[in-house]
């Protein structure tokens, strides 16, 4: 018997916007003026919190941070295109696309300072803590999506990972897990190419991220990560598929990591500075602010004011958190369980009688 | 000898050991070009090459599951969990093979595979950086487990450790790993594992503990020497399992009293099983109930609030008060 093909397979790439600000006229989405300004302000407020974070960590006045500069595009336009009712299950290294989803600049910075506090809900109830195990987030997204089915509630589920988690196990289980019960899940995962030192090429042998999807028979496509109009075209129909029944969605956004894996990181070690100067042209804000002026909806006039306006709500922000004095100790004893069981009630009371001595606080 | 941390002893644990055995490998996430987050892996890269120092992909269950086979197949992989917190996967692969393929095989088949983790907390970094999950292993029979508290003892025993033909999880005290520093001997020097150390003598007190308490169980003890003038025989663990239950029992039948110091939560930690210990063998000689200074039993705080948590030289200094004057 002859071998013959039973499948083949292809993996397509998209890019609307280039990194000189030039618009494929065809596939250019059409996004109201004041939509597509809504979308450069959002990159830019997530753009100046991520780096007042980094001189804040720089100055010890907040811990470690993992910065997302750079990967505006691609976890900010996403964000933007969920309706309220929607899930977000994020990993920790989209902190504009928390910022969309109602996070305070308070939070994230008590967050950083390590306080559970920062984690607390934010305004939108449908938004899950940041998630730091690698790739594990991505599991939950999938019981979120089974469940939305379960109840007939047309939410989908937007679940970001990094290059580096579709190495993890929890990944592939998630992806396989999505494709057999057809939950509404996007995967949106940030190739920024580094894990921290360990290159894209290192990760896996795949050509690319995209091509994972095939494996578990649902929709995989590679994205210019850093072109805003790109991500809102793939992102949107992505979603889409996700509400209507369609299905998850693989989405692979090729970005570029522009700083440290966290403040605690040296890429100097393991990267080249002319690497990371070739990826800088690339950068999703000069394009896009090139493309708003081509569409004469945007001028130096308006970068300075919304520049300033989002300096100062920052400066706000800081001195709002900077001022927060009364951060109870104990709470770490409230919330282990729905009721304290008897020991830790008894171990609590241990623990404030004990600080009371140390501080004389009685 | 020269004077080190226990960053660097660690490295030249490994530093001597693969010069010595070509079948010694190192693996792990950023171990290579970046050479550990903690640079505990320096160096090597540059000496072994690609093939013996391996930047895996980013998948800890994978990173044990191939360590079991390439033991199996002969080589020593020593492998690097970035953080203990992100180690749990592997309890899959240690608690399902690793730990029993001696058993399995009835000792056709051995794991001589190590395990290195940061553990614990102290340094200010995320959720997941902080936690101390020693019992965790401690439970899996057939795996080792070994806590280490200064540059010379983290060397010694990681030789140790990579050269023992079973499974050995190797924590590293991520507090201890800048803290200070020690001479360690440039020549080889190996520990036992299974043997507890008796850091110095005395005859009011025993106490205990491993890994980054030792440093305030240190200070608490000779603040309490030199205000009493008693004398308090101090045991630095160093083997979590197997236990060394010979040198516990013979302390606390001298002493009569004990007081054990654990960073890990109060309940299910390795100083319940000491405490089990001293009741099979030294009840009738303790003048005083075994008192535990421990973490609580919350989810590890984040670092804006573990020192409340974590047990400091005040809290160790009254528990030895209330042994002693109990």
């Amino acid at each position: 018997m002859p071998i013959k093909e039973i499948e083949d397979f292809t993996i397509s790439y998209m890019q609307v916007l280039d990194e000189n600000g030039k618009v494929d006229k065809e596939l250019e989405p059409k996004i109201s003026a004041t939509e597509l300004i809504d979308m450069y302000r959002w990159m830019i407020r997530a753009r100046e919190v991520d780096q007042r974070l980094i001189n804040l960590q720089r100055q010890g006045r907040i811990g470690t941070v993992g910065p997302s500069t750079g990967q505006e595009a691609a976890h900010v336009i996403p964000a933007l295109l969920m309706k309220d009712n929607d899930w977000f299950v994020g990993a920790f290294r989209e902190a504009g696309a928390r910022l969309v989803r109602g996070e305070s600049i308070v939070q994230a910075l008590l967050f950083y300072n390590g306080f559970e506090e920062g984690n607390k809900k934010p305004e939108n109830y449908r938004t899950l803590p940041i998630s730091i195990i690698v790739g594990s987030q991505t599991l939950h997204a999938v019981g979120i999506g089974y469940a939305m089915k379960y109840r007939g509630d047309d939410a989908a589920v937007l679940t970001f990972m990094g290059d580096g988690a579709t190495s993890e196990g929890d990944f592939h289980e998630a992806m396989n897990f999505a494709g057999v019960w057809q939950a509404p899940v996007v995967f949106l995962c940030q190739n920024n190419q580094w894990a921290i030192s360990l290159p894209r090429h290192k990760q896996t042998k795949s050509e690319t991220i995209a091509q994972k999807a095939i494996a578990y028979g649902i929709p995989g496509i590679q994205v210019d990560g850093n072109d805003p109009l790109a991500m809102h075209v793939a992102a949107e129909e992505a979603l889409k598929r996700a509400r209507n029944g369609g299905g998850p969605t693989l989405i692979e956004a090729v970005t570029y990591r522009l700083m440290m894996h966290t403040t605690a990181d040296d890429p100097k070690k393991y990267r080249t500075e002319d690497e990371v100067e070739g990826w800088k042209k690339k950068d999703p804000i000069i394009r896009f602010k090139k493309y708003l002026a081509s569409k004469k909806i945007w001028d130096a006039k308006k970068e300075e004011a919304l520049q300033t306006e989002i300096k100062a709500e920052i400066d706000v922000a800081v001195k709002e958190f900077e001022d927060i004095k009364d951060l109870p100790p104990e709470i770490c004893f409230d919330h282990v369980f729905s009721t304290k069981p008897d020991d830790i009630e008894e171990q609590r009371q241990e623990f404030l009688d004990r600080l009371r001595k140390e501080t004389g606080n009685v | 000898m020269s004077k080190m941390n226990m960053v660097q002893a660690i490295n030249l644990a490994m530093l001597q050991e693969m010069a010595k055995d070509d079948s010694v490998v190192v693996l792990g996430e950023d171990v290579g070009v970046d050479e550990g987050v903690f640079r505990v892996t320096a160096g090597l890269l540059k000496k072994y090459g690609e093939d013996r120092v391996i930047d895996t992909p980013l998948a800890e269950s994978g990173i044990i599951g191939t360590s079991i086979g390439m033991a199996l197949a002969g080589l020593k992989p020593v492998c690097e969990m970035q953080f203990s917190g992100f180690s749990y996967l592997i309890v899959h692969q240690l608690e399902g093979h690793a730990s029993r393929f001696r058993a399995r095989s009835q000792g056709d088949w051995t794991v001589p595979l190590v395990v290195r983790m940061p553990y614990g907390g102290g340094v200010r970094a995320m959720e997941h950086h902080s936690e101390s999950r020693e019992a965790l292993y401690a439970t899996i029979t057939g795996v080792k487990v070994v806590i280490p508290s200064t540059p010379r003892n983290a060397r010694a025993l990681l030789v140790a450790a990579i050269r023992d033909p079973d499974p050995v999880v190797f924590m590293e005290p991520k507090h201890s790993y800048r803290a200070f520093r020690e001479e360690v001997p440039d020549e080889e020097e190996v520990m036992e594992i299974g043997k507890a150390e008796i850091v110095h003598e005395g005859n009011d007190v025993t106490i205990i503990s491993w890994g980054a308490m030792m440093r305030p169980t240190i200070k608490a003890v000779d603040e309490y020497q030199e205000k009493t003038g008693k004398t308090v025989e101090l045991i630095d663990l160093l083997t979590i399992s197997p236990m060394d239950s010979k040198t516990i029992i013979e302390s606390v039948q001298k002493t009569g009293r004990c007081v054990i110091v654990q960073e890990a939560p109060k309940t299910m930690g390795i100083a319940s099983e000491i405490i089990a210990r001293i009741n099979d063998k030294a009840l009738m000689y303790l003048e005083a109930p075994v008192k535990r200074v421990t973490n609580y039993d919350v989810i590890t705080p984040y670092f804006g609030r573990e020192n409340y948590y974590f047990p400091n030289p005040e809290r160790i200094y009254q528990a030895l008060e209330a042994t002693v004057d109990f």
